[in-house]
């Protein structure tokens, strides 16, 4: 589907972007709603309109400046900026695509290194259990982040609620889980 | 009668407060819920971060052990797992492409049959109609209805009619004798997956989201998301120094009110495991 007459440089992010999750960045027009309802913004380098406008320049540098950003791993995936946008713009799926491609040119910003461990702890556990095994989260992702200290006192307060299991639970297609794991891994992006 | 449920992994650990008033409502109102045999994490956030395909093969396997165990309806409490499940559900059904590659991948069969509910469809289907003959205890008290984000979008997928003010929970909570408030943060995001790895976040929007429904008089907040119910809940310390305050809200799960009010005890629907303290004296 072409929105535009415009042919979008081949080598620039923006192509990536239309070829794997079709959204086309030159329909953004840069009336900013998307940056006025995203809920980190303030915290952001370079909000979703600011990251759109990039996309547009088609520029090596601005490309390189969006994957190195901390702007794509603080995106919660609120969904937000998409239903709020006048052109349907999907941002939310534009910004799951820079981050795996973030990680795949080893683009990602240091100060995101909490975030991308947090994630990468999360299926760690999962691939091995099947099913989420919160006090291993927690040591996997302590290990990665070496944050040995923090929520130091949470632990037993849930201990005492009966909200945190010591023994993982194994579900019986773990081996299906894994071979999940395997054949999804070596997805370009 | 019988319906299946996606409890998740929330409901099977931190949140089984929630999971415990959900069951015990479905008891009250004869209804049997059997959970999906043997299912997986459906991948949550960090699988869409990470990894597009995995983020719908999790997912796609769950739906397709439910087609296999003859389950046409399942009940999916966590709004972050209905949320997946959902989109996951679309993506497959639009992309047949996608759809014939994922079955490779999960090796089953699956069609995309599975009539997914969340909590609120589920409370409007088969609880709400009766409601009346059961309700011992209206819950006569002013609520600050949050939906959050994944209850509501992407509003393409989910169709939901009003997705800045959705009014789906108000009437719920209205039938049981609940005055909702009128609640502008009712969809703001709470920080959702960032709870530990990025605390400071967590804290700001939840404290932002309950200093509003303070300031409008909530006496409880209501929500349908373990994710928002953790962060509002468990994370009310690093909310409250943030803020340098101390919020007082308690933050109920709506199955738990809605117990409360079919003359459920407050263990029964799993009060005891709040960190906020909830005094309920109506
Ligand atoms: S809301 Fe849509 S059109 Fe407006 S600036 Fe954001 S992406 Fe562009
Ligand atoms: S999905 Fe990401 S970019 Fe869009 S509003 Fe939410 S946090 Fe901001």
């Amino acid at each position: 589907m072409s929105h535009s007459s415009h042919q979008i440089e081949r080598n620039s992010l923006a192509f990536a972007i239309e070829k794997n999750v079709d959204v086309h960045t030159q329909k953004c027009y840069q009336c900013g709603k998307c940056s006025a309802g995203c809920p980190v913004a303030t915290e952001m380098d370079m909000p979703p309109s600011y990251v759109m406008r990039l996309l547009q320049t088609e520029n090596q540098a601005h490309d390189e400046n969006i994957l190195q950003s901390q702007s794509i791993w603080l995106c919660i995936s609120c969904e937000m900026c998409l239903s709020r946008c006048p052109m349907e713009i999907d941002i939310p799926s534009m910004m799951d695509f820079l981050r795996q491609r973030s990680i795949k040119q080893k683009m990602v910003n240091p100060k995101a290194k909490n975030i991308v461990a947090f994630h990468k702890s999360f299926l760690n556990t999962i691939k091995y259990t099947g099913r989420l095994y919160e006090l291993g989260l927690i040591i996997d992702y302590k290990r990665r982040s070496l944050n040995m200290l923090q929520d130091i006192t949470l632990a037993p307060k849930m201990i005492s609620r009966g909200k945190l299991h010591f023994i993982p639970e194994m579900i019986k297609g773990t081996p299906q889980i894994s071979g999940i794991f395997k054949k999804t891994s070596k997805k370009e992006v | 009668m019988k319906i299946g449920i996606y409890p998740g992994c929330s409901l099977n650990g931190s949140a089984r407060d929630y999971n415990e008033s959900v069951f015990a409502i479905a008891k009250v109102f004869d209804i049997e819920l059997v959970q999906i045999p043997d299912w997986n994490c459906c991948g949550a956030t960090a699988a869409h971060n990470l990894n597009k395909e995995l983020s719908l093969a999790l997912p796609a396997r769950i739906l397709a052990l439910a087609e296999q165990n003859g389950l046409d309806e399942v009940l999916v409490p966590c709004a972050a797992c209905y949320s997946r499940l959902v989109v996951t559900q679309h993506e497959l059904k639009v992309e047949p492409e996608i759809k014939n590659r994922i079955k490779k991948v999960i090796e089953l069969d699956y069609r995309g049959t599975t009539k997914i509910l969340n909590v609120i469809e589920w409370l409007d289907k088969y609880i709400i109609p009766g409601i009346e003959e059961k309700l011992v205890l209206p819950f006569k008290h002013k609520v600050a209805c949050y939906y959050g984000c994944l209850l509501v979008r992407p509003n393409k997928v989910l169709n939901y009619d009003r997705s800045e003010d959705p009014q789906t929970m108000d009437e719920v909570m209205r039938k049981i004798g609940a005055d909702p408030i009128y609640f502008p943060y009712k969809t703001e995001c709470c920080g959702a997956g960032f709870s530990v790895s990025r605390t400071d976040i967590v804290s700001k929007l939840s404290g932002k989201i309950i200093e509003d429904a303070e300031h409008r008089g909530a006496e409880f907040m209501i929500v349908a998301c373990p994710m928002c119910h953790s962060n509002l809940d468990m994370r009310r310390p690093d909310i409250n120094q943030y803020f340098k305050t101390k919020f007082t809200l308690p933050i109920l799960f709506v199955t738990q009110a809605l117990g409360l009010a079919v003359g459920l005890s407050p263990k029964e629907v799993g009060l005891q495991r709040h960190f906020v303290p909830v005094n309920i004296d109506s």
